[in-house]
């Protein structure tokens, strides 16, 4: 931020990313607000804002469980995620062996078919396994959902650290998993942070494998739930409910940015390479 | 940077004895590396590995949603079905410029707000937060959302470009094929740019800040800075962003299904897929479509794997 | 893992219970109903459900669905080809008998003549396939004309009768109205989309006009008529930018994208179904006490009106554990008695005859004095013909007329093409 022309020009680049992203999510507040004919009615600020929306939500029991529901699976395709992607990414970006690119292309193979030709053969599956309508079942098809882009990411990361904290690392006697706790842990942990996070918003946005593979009102996820509200009739949409109910959905996972903020930058920019 | 100091400390003496530590080193690190790997390979087997086998099975049969059992092995008829097509051709193109416009746009976007949010100012970790709801807003949600917003009569979309008077007479945006592709990316663009750039402001962060300080004292200006220094570090992480989204952007359907229904001049390839699997219940060709789906990215992922892969072999 | 949760279960439940009165619990049987979304359905379906416990002793569990359609024929569609006893009843709608037919129950031999005849013949019709019938007809749906009272009556108009009669009273109306400043006038909206409600409507274009039904009940292919273009062709000429009676962007209009520009006073005639009538009189209405629902005009002076027949039924699972029961329950559901409780509480209109000159039904729903011709002449989409293929055929269907709507095409052309195509995919008219 050398001169004032500089600075006026980064604000106003950071206004318009601000607007950009956040207009259409403010609009849906305003939204979530109205009732009725207003939905209808372009006003920018709304007129009688109230609440009702919100209220009516929440009255319905199944709601709150369908959030409980939601990160339960979520936290839990990201822990396991995490964990056995990490594993597997220090392979592939630490050690160097025969079938390397393969293994990597057939890992990033599984994110190539569309979801729903996978659809049927999970469903089976899911069935077989006895897992239907359990948050567990659930969590397994996430879990496979997610594998490809976490293991590639962190892999990536992993790659780009230099080879010399690996070598003292063997030096001082660490075993691989020792080295990877001890020393390529506390390095990646903004990228960990930025694919767990988004990890998490991959599985919390999932709807397809969530409607087939739950049945009961007490085992599903929030975007199964939205599909589930509806008006007076089958044709009415319950336009305000279901924008209170994204606005609703949306704020935990700005809330986790939040709170992520300190994992998200951290690493090398504050001096954490330690021989 | 201690560690890249403390090398010579591998001048060990005694090479015979030092080379079958290390060969015993590497040998157990396969090992281990094999080790490590089971978890992934076993879940992706189990989890995908039937599932795909199935589609590719059905797709020579003539199953269908009546005739499940009685399903018949047809050879390549389904693909000769979907191939001998218009309509899939018309999907293949559509897709093609859909993910090519709006990933290349989500590239240059997302970096942009990358290297915004990797510099230090007031608030930055709410601007964090703010790029970020994009990506949160479930898509069903978030399509009919910008259905509602794209409308042409009570859609604040017009209603903002009128009063700003970029436009004098309201648009039916959704009306027409390239206004409808227009859109579709415009909302893509919004959608999953904070994907990009949280991935990029990762890669960011992983840049070891010496390297900028030696930039400094060699009084580099920042253009130059950004294109020799902090381009090539990060161009890894922008690699794998950009195969995420383009196998993403390739599969597209909630987005393109909810906002623009099946509409021939916008429908995409999976969208293309869903309907002969779920409305057409035509099990066969569906997943014919469906493989070929599975053949078109995974060409167009090797194709840019070898692209990009001398940069890679440097780093 | 479940097994075992049962198995734990059942232990427990085994030493509270003591053994003498676990014969008793053993009796209940417990029937899963899918019956729509959260919200009056899902309330009305408990309520009626309930009732049906208390009467037999069963136990009924109500599994929620998505509201959108395709969803949840999607869902049906996963659980029915695992052959899944988890779902024992499934409301389906009106067009998806042929094409679950073989996973639904023959429920021909549990009903009698006279319960058959109760029924709206079109709706049962829709119900049968293969001479079956595989689900029983719970509430239907109609498309109607609604339109603005006071602006016909503020320009001396009289209600159209003709297609072509509502093209002129649109134009005359919208260049007054326009000359005015009611700038924001548009005269006809409808659903526009490519999607089935395009199919609903036009269907009623052609069907008005002489037309036919796209495919005649033999399966042969009917749509490439002179009626049929001219009808999709006079609709299509309607559609351009300002100062044409329906706005471009009506080709991406469901239900209710076209209820929203009517609600806000924004147009002079609407399609839809029935269900706008309720929202379009609500408190807040911009035209509450201005509209009037009518049935929709024909093709020719003094010619057929033709509405589509919409609804949702009842069909009992082949693989489910307890068929008698389900049987029961189903016919419970769309009962009398039943039927009149839905139409009262929540508007849904009846498919038993007898219901629409109930009086208690019709204080509640006075509008259905003049829904019951529309509804009982109500013209079924070709679904009971195409058999497996009428969603194939839907689609083919919508989007010609998509395309003739955009003026990407003529009618003539694309309607041309349209049978072409439904040639082959119906294998020379055998579906």
């Amino acid at each position: 931020m050398k001169n004032r022309f500089e600075k006026v020009v980064f604000y106003a680049i950071v206004t318009v990313i601000i607007f950009y992203a956040v207009f259409p999510f403010y609009w849906a507040i305003v939204t979530s607000l109205k009732s009725g004919s207003s939905l209808f009615n372009v006003q920018l600020f709304p007129t009688n804002p109230s609440l009702r929306n919100y209220i009516e939500l929440f009255s319905e029991e199944s709601f709150i469980q369908s959030l409980v529901n939601s990160v339960v699976v979520s936290g839990l395709t990201v822990i396991l995620s995490l964990i056995i992607a990490l594993l597997s990414s220090f392979s592939l970006a630490r050690v160097r062996f025969r079938g390397r690119a393969l293994i990597l292309m057939t890992i990033l193979s599984v994110s190539m078919f569309p979801q729903i030709a996978v659809l049927s053969g999970m469903f089976e599956l899911i069935r077989y396994l006895n897992l239907y309508n359990s948050l567990a079942g659930l969590t397994f098809c996430y879990l496979c959902l997610v594998l490809p882009f976490t293991v590639w990411v962190l892999r990536g990361f992993l790659q780009a650290l230099p080879k010399e904290l690996e070598e003292a690392a063997i030096l001082d006697g660490c075993g691989p998993l020792k080295m990877l706790w001890k020393v390529f842990l506390p390095l990646a942990k903004p990228a960990i942070a930025t694919t767990g996070l988004l990890a998490f918003i991959a599985a919390w946005n999932e709807f397809l494998f969530a409607l087939t593979f739950t049945l009961s009102s007490d085992k599903r996820t929030v975007p199964v739930a939205i599909a589930m509200l509806s008006g007076s009739s089958q044709y009415e949409l319950p336009w305000g409910h279901i924008m209170a109910a994204s606005v609703v959905v949306t704020l935990p996972l700005v809330l986790l940015v939040l709170i992520c903020q300190r994992q998200i930058v951290s690493g090398l920019t504050s001096g954490a390479v330690k021989g | 940077m201690q560690a890249t100091e403390s090398t010579p400390l591998l001048a060990i003496p005694e090479p015979g004895l030092m080379k079958r530590f290390w060969n015993f080193l590497l040998y157990s690190r396969v090992l281990w590396a094999w080790v490590f790997l089971a978890p992934t390979l076993i879940a992706l087997l189990v989890v995908a590995g039937r599932p795909l086998f199935g589609t590719f099975w059905l797709s020579f049969t003539d199953a269908s949603l009546l005739a499940l059992d009685e399903a018949q092995f047809v050879g390549f008829s389904n693909y000769t079905t979907v191939l001998s097509d218009p309509d899939w051709w018309t999907a293949v193109w559509n897709t093609v410029v859909f993910s090519v416009v709006s990933v290349g746009l989500e590239t240059l976007f997302g970096l942009g707000i990358a290297l915004v949010l990797n510099s230090t100012f007031p608030g930055r970790g709410l601007l964090r937060a703010a790029v970020l709801i994009p990506w949160a807003v479930p898509t069903v949600v978030s399509a009919k959302m910008w259905t509602w917003m794209f409308n042409d009569i009570y859609g604040v979309v017009n209603h903002i470009l009128v009063l700003l008077g970029v436009l004098e007479q309201p648009v039916a945006w959704l009306a027409n094929p390239s206004t409808t592709m227009a859109a579709l990316i415009f909302v893509d663009v919004w959608k999953t740019t904070p994907f990009m750039a949280l991935l990029i402001l990762a890669g960011l962060q992983m840049v070891p800040k010496d390297v900028y300080e030696a930039a400094k004292l060699d009084c580099d200006s920042r253009l130059k800075t950004f294109f020799s220094i902090t381009l090539p570090l990060i161009k890894p992480t922008i690699s794998i962003a950009v195969i995420f989204r383009s196998l993403d952007a390739l599969r597209i359907f909630d987005l393109v299904y909810v906002m623009a229904g099946t509409t021939k001049g916008t429908a995409t390839m999976s969208v293309y897929a869903r309907q002969r699997l779920m409305e057409f219940q035509e099990f066969g060709s569906g997943s014919a479509a469906s493989v070929l789906i599975f053949l078109i990215i995974g060409f167009f992922t090797v194709g840019y794997l070898w692209l990009i892969r001398p940069s890679q072999r440097e780093s | 893992m479940r097994q075992l949760r049962n198995f734990l279960l059942a232990g427990v439940l085994g030493l509270v219970a003591g053994v003498g009165a676990s014969a008793h619990a053993d009796a209940a049987k417990k029937i899963t109903v899918s019956c729509g979304s959260n919200g009056i359905e899902r309330d009305l379906c408990i309520e009626g459900t309930n009732e049906w416990s208390k009467k037999t002793g069963q136990r009924v569990e109500i599994l929620s669905t998505p509201n959108d359609s395709n969803e949840r024929l999607g869902l049906y569609q996963q659980l029915l080809s695992a052959g899944s006893a988890d779902v024992d009843l499934y409301q389906i709608d009106v067009v998806w008998p042929g094409i679950l037919a073989s996973h639904l129950l023959d429920l021909t031999p549990h009903l009698s003549e006279k319960e058959i005849s109760e029924h709206v013949a079109g709706a049962l019709n829709s119900n049968k396939a293969d001479g079956k019938v595989v689900a029983l007809p719970w509430f239907m749906d109609g498309g109607v004309l609604y339109y603005r009272a006071d602006l016909l009556k503020k320009y001396g108009q009289k209600v159209p009768q003709t297609w072509e009669e509502m093209g002129k009273v649109a134009k005359l109306i919208l260049e007054k109205e326009h000359a005015a400043g009611n700038a924001e006038l548009w005269g006809f909206v409808y659903q526009g989309r490519a999607y089935e409600g395009l199919t609903c409507n036009a269907l009623e274009w052609v069907a008005s006009t002489g037309g036919g039904t796209i495919v005649d009940d033999k399966g042969a292919v009917t749509i490439n008529n002179p009626q049929a273009a001219k009808a999709i062709g006079l609709v299509a000429s309607w559609v351009g930018k300002k100062g044409s009676i329906t706005p471009e962007g009506v080709l991406s209009y469901s239900e209710e994208e076209a209820r929203g520009i009517f609600q806000s006073g924004k147009s002079i005639f609407m399609r839809n179904w029935p269900y706008a009538w309720a929202l379009l009189n609500s408190k807040d209405s911009a035209v509450k006490g201005k509209v009037v629902m009518t049935s929709l005009p024909s093709g020719t002076a003094g010619g057929p009106r033709a509405a589509t027949l919409g609804g949702w039924s009842l069909g009992v699972s082949k693989y489910t554990k307890n068929p008698k029961e389900a049987v029961d329950l189903a016919k419970f559901l769309t009962g009398f008695e039943q039927q009149k409780m839905r139409a009262i509480k929540g508007s849904f209109n009846p498919t038993r005859v007898a219901l629409y000159s109930d009086a208690e039904v019709l204080k509640a729903n006075p509008h259905l004095k003049e829904l019951k011709q529309v509804f009982l002449s109500a013209v079924p989409r070709p679904a009971g013909p195409t058999k497996t293929k009428y969603n194939r055929l839907s689609a083919e269907f919508w989007n010609s007329v998509h395309a003739v709507l955009s003026q990407a095409e003529t009618a003539e052309s694309s309607l041309k093409k349209l049978e072409a195509r439904l040639a082959k995919t119906s294998n020379g008219g055998k579906w």
